[in-house]
């Protein structure tokens, strides 16, 4: 046994609202450079929908994720190592910049310089790859939100896999959920695998997988490699990048940006301690519907004495110990079931898990789709979305969605029936296997939501990696390579782009005069 | 000291000199710029035919060089004669270098034609797409002046001038490639040129794509880093 630890996310997709503030935090901060307008960390989705990149969840399309041989091994699904060499002059499985859409800005300038006409001036798009006008916007980061675009072009969506479409069409009106997307941090990931130069590496002390800037030449398989297409290729450095996990904020004990201004309080942040040695062999299970139970086994308690001997042996930090006994990622996940990971059947061991969201339910019941157990909703009763959420979190598997639906109906009829009618509801607890005391803590952890509790994060030991720690006083933070500066003067012996300048089209622009 | 001395007697070091020691800078200093540059997120279409040949026909006529001009003949005769070296040099050169050059059309259009690749490219990208153009063409039309002379006796000159350039000799090296005619001077003078630019610009990308695949092969599949020094 080989203890590692990773610092895990948990969205509670029950609570989200769609309002971006993650998304547009998050490429505030990171992503708001030329050669990046397009690629956003973290994107929220409207589900059901073709997402972003188009059908990214469609691996018959775009071969991400690992498959696993007849006789056990696994490879990336682009193909071994000579196949994704021989592929590195052009990669079949890349897409284009229109999959994911094409960035624009608008002529804003024009509306301060137009001349006096008729007519009141618009400020029309320009792309900001080609600086040329674009007529028609025909694809956006967001296309589909709240059902936008007809419902045949959405339902090419892959969670609808053995799903009758023209029965869901009927719950059309009434079954929509968002989903909001990052890179997944993943135990097993293609992306790494796929990279010719290994580039992409996994901190051992918190799990982020990151892209080595300086190592990255661009051969850009990590893209083709990842099945979230969480990977985006910067077209202006040549290198690729991706979600970061707010790795400075992490070090310091602080949330990520996009948790951090999570306005519905859904996301969680906690320590998990795993089984390092175990990685290869849970990846490589033989039924995509067992990898979720698989990966659960991963996961190590951390109040086990044995554990806890082994982690300190393995070099973890107590205070990363301690910070695992309380994690809410690991009662979410662990403890109570209800969150479950995204696509499992992709064999990356994901770290970005998700709790199912009752609203499909809910709006269900409203409509009358479903018939009532009591006082709850007879999920049972309700096939469509609890099949389709089965595809999206559990390789198709429908009983831990139902489990943790249902656990979380549970909870509610409890609390109601203890506030409102004032008695202890046991029986309802019994049927789904929880004890009062846990659906206390289930009710601290998801309704009232404390930033206390849904943010666990041990301070990184830095000190630990440097010989002389004052010497780094006065270093440089972020940077784009060649230390703090990029250098005054334009002109760069080896045709480096500045970063933070636009070529393309200016951040002030006065085009038509 | 003549002009036919100061071109291939001495730029050649002073190419491969500038060469080497500005991709250890940049190795050193800048490897952020360190890249292959590929533009294929931008424009998908035609890149499997285009780049695929253009690749494939520029490594096999690189190594084709690499051998030909630096095998001295009492190894290669072991084997093969010196006119029959000629004619294997024309017909693999002519056709790999055919493949090439349909590729590289292709990528020259793309390349200029294209609006999103055209405002994404830096200068030193269309540089030396024109200038492997014109080095490429130059090298097809050898075939031609070649057919004039099956005997291998220019071809023996010309390995003469890189084989004693190796051995540090520059005056026997200008001498010996003195008679040849001009299209092979523009011919090695463009290759020459080509090493000397090569660090300031997307040719660096050759030297990581010859290494890349022996780490790749020989690494295991996920990379761990630790952040403890251990």
């Amino acid at each position: 046994m080989k203890i590692r630890s990773q610092v895990g996310m948990v969205l509670n997709l029950d609570k989200c609202i769609g309002c971006h503030t993650c998304s547009i935090t998050c490429k505030n901060v990171w992503t708001s450079r030329e050669g990046m307008e397009y690629a956003w960390f973290n994107n929220v989705e409207t589900k059901p929908g073709i997402g972003y990149p188009k059908e990214w969840e469609n691996q018959d399309k775009w071969n991400g994720g690992w498959v696993r041989n007849r006789d056990g091994s696994i490879n990336p699904k682009i193909g071994g190592k000579f196949r994704v060499l021989a592929n590195i002059f052009a990669n079949p499985d890349l897409p284009e910049i229109d999959d994911y859409y094409e960035p624009f800005d608008f002529d804003y300038q024009h509306l301060h310089t137009a001349p006096l006409g008729k007519h009141q001036p618009t400020a029309r798009p320009r792309s900001l790859i080609s600086g040329k006008r674009m007529e028609k916007i025909e694809w956006g980061p967001n296309w589909e939100e709240i059902l936008g675009t007809e419902f045949k072009k959405r339902s090419a969506d892959r969670n609808f896999d053995n799903i009758q479409k023209d029965i869901y069409g009927e719950f059309e009106n009434t079954f929509m959920m968002y989903l909001p997307r990052l890179c997944e941090h993943c135990l097993n990931p293609t992306c790494a695998a796929a990279c010719p130069s290994g580039a992409i590496y996994k901190r051992e002390e918190d799990g982020i997988v990151l892209i080595d800037q300086e190592k990255c030449r661009g051969w850009r398989m990590c893209v083709s490699g990842c099945p979230y297409k969480k990977i985006y290729f910067n077209w202006k450095s040549g290198k690729s990048e991706k979600c970061i996990f707010c790795y400075p904020r992490i070090e310091a004990g602080q949330p990520t940006v996009c948790s951090e201004t999570c306005v519905g309080r859904i996301r969680y942040l906690g320590v998990l301690l795993y089984d390092a040695d175990r990685i290869l062999e849970v990846a490589s299970t033989e039924s995509e519907q067992d990898l979720y139970k698989k990966q659960l086994e991963i996961f190590l308690d951390p109040h086990d004495p044995a554990v806890i001997a082994q982690a300190r042996k393995d070099g973890i930090p107590d205070s990363v110990i301690e910070a695992a006994q309380q994690s809410p990622v690991y009662k979410l996940a662990v403890d109570w079931q209800l969150a479950l990971p995204l696509h499992p059947e992709y064999r990356t061991l994901p770290m970005v898990w998700y709790v199912p969201p009752l609203s499909p339910i809910q709006s269900a019941v409203e409509a009358g789709h479903v018939g009532m157990n009591g006082i709850i909703p007879d999920v049972d009763s309700l096939r469509i979305p609890v099949k389709y959420l089965a595809n999206l979190l559990t390789a198709g598997d429908e009983a831990p969605v139902l489990l943790a639906l249902k656990r979380l109906l549970a909870m509610r009829a409890y609390k109601r029936a203890q506030i409102v009618e004032g008695f202890d509801d046991q029986q309802t607890l019994d049927d789904v296997g929880l004890t009062a005391l846990q659906v206390e803590d289930m009710y601290r952890y998801l309704a009232i939501a404390n930033y206390e509790d849904r943010y666990v994060i041990p301070t990184a030991h830095r000190e630990e990696a440097m010989s002389e720690v004052f010497a780094e006083r006065g270093g440089c933070g972020f940077s784009f390579g060649n230390g703090c500066s990029t250098g005054e003067s334009d002109i760069n012996l080896f045709g480096t782009k500045k970063t933070t300048r636009r070529d393309v089209i200016q951040t002030v622009q006065v085009w038509e005069k | 000291m003549n002009i036919n001395t100061l071109l291939f007697g001495l730029y050649p070091y002073l190419a491969l000199l500038v060469c080497v020691v500005g991709c250890w800078a940049r190795y050193d200093r800048e490897q952020y710029s360190w890249k292959a540059g590929s533009s294929q997120i931008l424009r998908t279409r035609g890149m499997r035919l285009a780049s695929n040949a253009f690749h494939v026909g520029i490594l096999f006529v690189l190594a084709g060089h690499l051998v030909g001009l630096l095998t001295p003949e009492f190894i290669y005769h072991h084997v093969i004669s010196t006119p029959n070296k000629q004619l294997l040099a024309m017909v693999s050169g002519g056709l790999f270098g055919g493949i090439c050059f349909i590729g590289l059309t292709m990528l020259i259009h793309r390349r200029f034609s294209d609006p999103r690749v055209r405002a994404s490219s830096s200068f030193s990208d269309l540089l030396v797409l024109v200038l492997l153009y014109a080095q490429l063409i130059l090298g097809l039309s050898t075939i031609f002046a070649s057919s004039h002379h099956m005997d291998g006796s220019v071809m023996v000159m010309l390995a003469n001038w890189a084989q004693s350039l190796v051995i540090l000799q520059p005056m026997e090296a200008a001498a010996s490639i003195a008679p040849v005619s001009l299209v092979y001077k523009l011919h090695v003078f463009l290759g020459m040129t080509l090493f000397l630019i090569f660090p300031f610009t997307r040719l660096v990308h050759i030297v990581s794509g010859l290494a890349a695949p022996v780490k790749y092969l020989l690494r295991n599949y996920q990379i761990v880093r630790q952040k403890r020094a251990s």
